[in-house]
This record gives structure tokens, sequence and C-alpha cells, in this order.
């Protein structure tokens, strides 16, 4: 591994690893077709994409973490293939996830070595470990005790120890995945301090980030995936944040336009002054005196980076907790004490953001998860009314197009975009008022999307419902919402019509920052 | 639409055709076989097996065990676990042993003697209140089920060992002119040749499957066990179905108390000592998951004859207890395994049918997207 005969000087932006028509497909989904990536020795590699354009499930595949459908991984002219994260560590490839993977309540040194514990005679040699640990550190220049508890580090130092982990084991190719989303400004400048000097060992980096501006700064290649393809491919020097954009958000696929030629009505929602604690950040908030008003009929769009509030903001809307101060009206009535099945008795819902973890029952059929929010709707004195129930499921399969083999189905036989559709049809089934969607086209391909947008539009056009939907990816803001709102540090860091633009939506958000 | 239909048929034809539906028949219907090759087993090896009185005999032991594995399958379908049940069932044995010796009130100077319908209900309210001890522990307090109904397990055995002083009731037969009898009617007796134990276990398992089939209870206990986030934000009371399920098994718990009490016309405070286990396993060999939200009545009482024949039938055969308790052990866990290729298998089943529709689709979904967006325009017009 250490036999590296190659002179740094020749060797400097020489393809190290390259990735060869890679597809990788979930089901129905297509996660990546047919992707080509060089990695260039020692110099930094960014994979810009929205998200869902494959760029996590590319990085998996490089580590090991996940299998390629198709396609072949070439590392120094080698064919290569990992089973397993351990494989690619053993060939120099280690990745660090947008999660951290370090336990927290281990020290810095017990995670650094963890798995790989080097054995003395009398059992683990601590000592040694300790030694390493504080070698690898001081290379990092961030001399953090090995004995520290990684609990006790701030975020920033928490990252440069999955940096020292994946150093002890001589990695020559670095991934890393969104590593200054939780970083704040100083941190990221002294992550990037550390790039560079991994640069100059011979470390060959890949990077993805949101932060476009600041991912320019460090970079020196730039390839874009869009939905599952490479789009683009350049050095740094030729390249700008304008090409990036235009390269990332592509040809818009029409999502819609804002329905039009009918009249509003008066405010049905509105929030006043919602504010939402950080769990883990003691007197920070995740939302932050948040207030916003929608009104029947419309549709509203919240842009915001991961970690800018959306979420927080939509759940403690439809009564899923955390909020500390602030109220929720609905039709002028204060719902802030109500539960989640009472809100929702009132009309107002939510479409969770991970459909997975907070939409679905996976061991119900497709009927028992649509019909799952209105059960009411087909009770009758104790018992449940089969035929009523398969009234009700039928007319969600109808009304939001499910495709599927019949309401018995087993959830995990759709399709994303049409376990979406479940998770919608059923939140719908309640005949609600307020439809808030926290990114509804999470992990959903562009046709499904096309037409989640289009029952959005007719609901709002047709029966006056007042839409929210977040999102992360701006084409979609430019769709068919009335208004655009941009999070940003829980806040609302802007507001715009229809007519808004990308570089203004992103500009708002932070994303591509002015420096 | 019309094309739906026709996928809908492949599929049939996919699930239910070839040779793979008989090894499906045989996972699914695990329970009923093993019963039956039970039964076969044991009438080929003893003569006083396959008979009507064997069988009725076999069916009231069968009794206690459905009904606490009755009441456990709905914690287990919101993917908890009672392990209280065994002491709850002693508990309540002797409660209404205590009851039966009549009440006295010293102040007033009487000595109170209830009769038996109110003993029951007394006694099932007992059940019920250590089963909202264990549900308002583990839904509102967080309490792992696991560590809140093994405490209930300890603190339910004491109170009845503290209640009766380690002794047993032995005289619950009540005197007509006390009017306290009956208490034989909970069990020992039998109506229309049936011990009055197997039909009360038949109808708590026609109210269980009402229950978890047709209210909108049951379908709360499916979805909290199957997913307890995604049934919250659909507006289910997912706190207070935990705690129903709780305060169910507690009266299902009760009622085998009473139950094996009048079949044994005595109350002892160490009896139902380890049946919780059985209890379990009863569920588990009905094709349960004990990660919740899949099984179902009809599976659980197999479970349960499944257990008590085999016990019965090592017993008439003449097979020590010790080895009694190594074939019990065996069989759970063949039902675990079974259970685990059942589901795995499921979803290896659920990944190969979307290859297969998956397959020509991309060409057809690229096409079908104007298609499907015209269609869906036309519904959206028509409604």
């Amino acid at each position: 591994m250490n036999e590296h005969a190659v002179s740094q000087e020749e060797a400097l932006g020489k393809v190290i690893l390259s990735a060869r028509n890679i597809a990788k497909s979930f089901g129905n989904v297509h996660a990546l077709k047919a992707v080509n990536f060089d990695v260039h020795y020692g110099q930094v590699t960014t994979l810009f994409g929205e998200n869902g354009a494959g760029k996590s499930t590319l990085m998996k595949i490089l580590s090991g973490v996940m299998q390629p459908s198709s396609g072949e991984i070439v590392l120094e002219g080698e064919p290569v293939s990992f089973s397993s994260t351990t494989e690619a560590q053993r060939h120099g490839i280690s990745i660090i996830h947008q999660e951290l993977s370090l336990a927290p309540n281990l020290s810095v040194r017990d995670n650094v070595f963890m798995g790989r514990e080097i054995v003395g005679k009398g059992g683990v040699d601590y000592a040694e470990e300790s030694h390493q640990t504080r070698q690898l550190m001081e290379e990092l220049d961030e001399p953090i005790d090995p004995l520290t508890p990684v609990e006790d580090l701030r975020l920033g130092q928490q990252q440069i120890v999955e940096i020292a982990r994946a150093l002890s084991v001589n990695s020559r190719i670095l991934i890393m995945d969104e590593p200054t989303s939780a970083l704040s400004a100083s941190e990221v400048e002294v992550l990037f301090r550390v790039i560079r000097d991994l640069k100059s060992r011979g470390v060959s980096l890949v990077y993805i980030s949101h932060h476009l501006e600041e991912a320019l700064t460090i970079t020196d290649h730039a390839v874009v995936l869009r939905d599952g393809r490479m789009t683009a491919y350049a050095a740094r020097a030729e390249i700008d944040l304008e090409w990036i954009v235009r390269n990332m958000v592509g040809e818009n696929f029409d999502l819609g336009s804002p329905p039009e030629g009918y009249a509003m009505g008066d405010a049905v929602l509105s929030i006043e002054g919602v504010t939402v604690p950080d769990a883990s950040v003691p007197g920070r908030a995740v939302v932050d005196d948040m207030s916003l008003s929608v009104r029947a009929g419309e549709i509203v769009c919240i842009y915001g980076l991961m970690g800018a509030g959306r979420t927080e903001l939509l759940e403690s809307v439809a009564g899923r907790g955390g909020m500390v101060a602030g109220r929720v009206l609905l039709h002028g009535e204060d719902i802030s004490r109500l539960s989640i099945a009472e809100r929702i008795e009132k009309g107002l819902v939510l479409v969770p953001e991970d459909r997975q973890r907070d939409g679905l029952v996976p061991t119900m059929s497709v009927g028992e998860n649509l019909s799952l929010a209105s059960i009411g709707a087909f009770t009758k004195g104790l018992l449940t009314s089969r035929g009523r129930e398969r009234h009700v499921v039928g007319d969600s399969i109808s009304n939001v197009h499910i495709k599927t083999d019949g309401p018995a189905a087993s959830i995990g036989s759709l399709s994303g975009g049409n376990q979406q559709k479940v998770v919608i049809g059923k939140m719908m089934a309640t005949h609600p008022r307020v439809v808030l969607l926290d990114e509804p086209s999470r992990g959903i391909d562009i046709g499904a999307k096309a037409e989640v947008f289009r029952l959005l539009s007719e609901g709002a056009a047709q029966q006056g419902l007042a839409v929210v939907f977040s999102t992360s990816e701006v084409g979609e803001c430019l769709s068919i919402a009335h208004r655009i709102v941009v999070m940003s540090r829980g806040r609302i860091a802007a507001e715009f019509g229809a007519d808004a633009t990308k570089e203004e939506i992103m500009a708002a958000s932070g994303e591509a920052v002015v420096a | 639409m019309s094309d739906v239909s026709q996928d809908n048929d492949n599929e049939r034809g996919k699930l239910f055709g070839g040779d793979f539906d008989i090894k499906r028949v045989l996972l699914e219907g695990r329970a009923f076989f093993a019963l039956i090759a039970i039964i076969v087993i044991f009438s080929i090896l003893s003569p006083v097996y396959f008979s009507t009185s064997n069988f009725l005999t076999m069916s009231s032991h069968v009794a206690i065990f459905g009904l606490l594995s009755l009441g456990m399958l709905l914690v287990i379908l919101t993917g908890g676990i009672d392990l209280s049940v065994g002491s709850t069932l002693g508990l309540a044995g002797v409660f209404a042993g205590f009851l039966m010796q009549g009440v006295s009130f010293e102040i007033l100077g009487v000595v109170f003697y209830p009769p038996v319908w109110v003993v029951v209900i007394l006694t099932c309210g007992l059940g019920a209140l250590v089963g909202a001890i264990n549900g308002v522990l583990i839904a509102y307090f967080k309490v792992p089920a696991f560590v809140a109904t093994l405490g209930l397990l300890y603190v339910a055995r004491g109170v009845a060992l503290l209640m009766t002083d380690g002794l047993t009731f032995n005289n619950l037969g009540g005197s007509p002119e006390l009017g306290n009898t009956g208490f034989d009617w909970l069990g020992f007796n039998r109506l229309l040749g049936i011990p009055v134990g197997v039909l009360i276990l038949a109808a708590v398992a026609i109210v269980g499957i009402l229950l978890l089939a047709r209210t909108p209870f049951g379908r709360w206990v499916y979805s909290t066990g199957g997913n307890a986030r995604a049934a919250e934000l659909s507006g289910v009371p997912v706190k207070r179905v935990q705690v129903l399920v709780y305060v169910i098994s507690g009266i299902c718990a009760a009622i085998a108390g009473l139950v094996l009490s009048s079949q044994l016309t005595s109350a002892g405070p160490t009896a139902g000592t380890t049946y919780e286990l059985t209890a379990i396993a009863g569920v588990v060999i009905g094709g349960a998951a004990l990660t919740g939200g899949r099984g179902n009545v009809r599976g659980t009482l197999l479970g349960a004859f499944v257990i008590g024949f085999l016990s019965d039938g090592l017993v008439i055969i003449g097979v020590s207890s010790y080895w009694q308790t190594v074939f019990t052990g065996a069989v759970i866990i063949l039902a675990v395994l079974l259970n685990s290729i059942q589901y795995s298998g499921q979803k290896k089943q659920q990944a190969s049918s979307d290859g297969k529709t998956t397959s020509p689709q991309p060409e057809g979904a690229t096409e079908r997207s104007p298609a499907s967006g015209s269609t869906a325009g036309n519904a959206g017009t028509q409604s």
C-alpha cells in the first residue's frame, strides 16, 4: 500500500480511481444510470447535484457500502469490486458519512481504533493506541486529548475525529459526504485547512456539498449529477457558480405552474411566532419565531437547506410537539394544544418527509394504509364496515392515481412514487382543509413528481385547499407555488412571488452566499 | 384502469400458480399442520390419546394458555411484551379466593359474601388495574415493556403471596345460604359436555377476532405495531392503544386465573408461574412477529393448542417432565425459525416481483408519462 514509487509531482492530477458505467437500481427506482466518475490523485473532486440525483448512492458504491447493479470500478488501472466497507478500506478508500458514525460514549482513542484495536500481550494496547491517536490529532492540527469522550466534542471536532480514523487506516482516497452541513463557519475553515493538508500528503478526496460556493473554494474538479446521470464534468479553472447551477437543475421538466382563475379565500392557517428549540444544542432554536399565513386555495412553497428548520416547523404545526412558543390558528381557532388526531379532525394534515419512517405501515396492505387516517368514516357503531372501507380505499386509489394490484397488495410492492401517493391519499381521505407536505418529491422520479404536484394544484384550485410544501430543490419552488418562502436557520430569510428566479432563491437560502 | 386489472390477473397467476404454492401453504399453515402431526403421532403412540374425552380434557388445559396467549397477542401486535400475565393469573385466583371467603368489615361487624358475578367483575378489574399500571409505565413513562412487565411480574406474585401468607384457598364452593355458589361454573363444570373454560376461551377468541378485524381499535393495534410514528401522524392515539392492550392482557390473565382456580377448585399464590413464557410461545408459534404488526387470533389459538396438545401428549405417553421441557423449547425455536423464513421469504418474493415488473417498465414509464398525464387529466375533469 505504501509502495508508491511514483513521485508526487508526476502523479498529481492523475486518475487514481474511476467508476465506469456504474448503474444502480432499487426496485423500480433507478438511482444511477451509467455514471462515469474519476478521482484525481492528490486533488479534490466535488460531486454536485440536487437531492436524489444519486450522489450519495455513487459514493456508497465507491466505498463498498453497496454494490453496483452494473458497471465497474477501476483502481489504479485494476478493476476492483468491494463487497464491504472493510474491503474498500483495505484498498485505501474510506468514507465519512453525512451522519457521523462515531460512538458518542467512547473516547476519541476508542473511536479511532474501533474494530481494529491494537492487541498486545495483555489485551488491548491502550498506550500505543493513545500514542498513535495523539499523533494523528496533532497532524490534523487539532490536539484533542485521546481520552476525551466524543460526546464532549463540538461537531466540527467530531468530524476531525472521523478524518483521523480514516487516516489511521492509511486511506489514500477519502470520501466526504456533506461534511460541512452541521459545521459553523470557523469549523469549516479548520476542515478546509485539513483538506489542503491532506492533499499535500497525496490523499485524493471526493467531496459532496450543497453549499456550492464553499465547495468551489476547495475543489479542483467538478462533476454534476442529475437524475442519476452525469451531466457535466470540468476542472475548477473552467467553471463558475452559474455553470454548476445550470447543470444541476438542467432543462426544467415541467412541474406545472401556479393554478389560476379562481379567487383565494381568507387565511385558513396562521402560524404566529412558532419557536421550536434544538434538542441537541441548548439555547438554539431550530424554528425561531416563525410566522406565516396561508389562504384557502393558496400554494406556498418553503425552500431551505438541510437543517433550515422546515421539517421541525411543519411537524410542530401538525402537532408532533416540540413547540415552546407561538400559536397555530386554523380558521381563526387556536389549535396549538390539540393532539395530532384532533388537528386531523379539524382539517389539518401532514404528509411527512420520510415516508418509510413516518408515512407507511410496512406490515399493512395498500388499502389498510390508505384508510388508516379515516377509519371513522367507515365505522358504524362499534364495527367497521368492509363495504364502506372498500369504497373509501377505491376512491383514494383512483383520486390519487395509485398503480397497484389492488387494495390487498403489500405496500412494499409499490414503487417509491406510488408509495408516496399512498401517504398523500391517506391524508387526503380525511378531507382536509390544509395540507402540509414535507419534501413530497423526495426519492420519487420526475413523472411521479409532476403527478403529485398536479394533484396538489387541482386540490387548491377545485377544493380550495391551502397547501404548504417544503422542498430543497429549487426547481420545485418555481412550479405550482403562488408564494415561495425561503427558510434559513429557523427564520424566514426571504419571500418571493411565483416570478422569482432560481438564483434569487438560492442566494436567499444561504446556499450560494456571495462572499 | 383496464390495464391495471390485467396486471392484477397476471400477478394472481404468478402467486397462486406453480409449485411454489405448496411450500407457501405448508409454511403459512404450519401451526395447523403441526397440530395435525401432533395428534396423528400421539394417537399412534397411545390408544387413549385419540378420544373425545381426552380432547376435551386437553382443551380445558389449553383454555388457560389460550386466554393468556390472546391477551399477549394484542400486546405483541403493538410491538410490546407482557411478562406479568403469569403472576397476574396467580394474583387473580388468590383475589377471587379471598373474596369467596367473605370480606369482613370490622367496623360494621359484618362479613360480606359477594356473589360470584361480583367476584368475577372485581377480579377482572384487578387484572385491568395491573395491565393499566403496565401500560401507563410503558406508554407515558417510556419504561421498556420488558422491564415494566418484569417488575409487575414480581410485584403481582409478591402481593399474591402476601395476601395468603403463602397458603392456598381450598374452599371456593361457597354455600347456598350465602348466595355465593357457582364458582364451579367458571371452568370446572361442563355445559353440553364441553368444559366451561373452553367455552370461555371460544367466547374471548370471537371477541378478539371481531376486535382485531372489524373495529378501529384493531386497526390501531396493527398500525401501532407496524409503525408507531406513521400511526401517530395518521391520528392514531398510539399511547392510549398501548395502555389498552396491556389492560386487555391483564383482564385475559384475570379470566384465566378464575378459570384455573375453578378447574382446580383451589386458588394458590404460585399458580401460573412461568405461564407468561408459554403464552408468548403460543403467540409466536401462531406466526406472530415479536417486532409487532403481524399475527392473528386464529394462529395464536392454534399455537396454544400445539403447545397444550404436545405437552399433554408427552405426559400421556409417559415421557419425563424434563424431556417435555426440552421438546417444548425445541418447538418454540422451530416456530421462530419458520417465522423468520416466512418473513424474509416474503421480502425476497416482493423484491423479485419488483424486478419482474421493473424490467419492462423503464421504457414504458418514459413513454407513459405523457399518456398517464392525459388520463389523469380526464379523471380530474370528470370529478
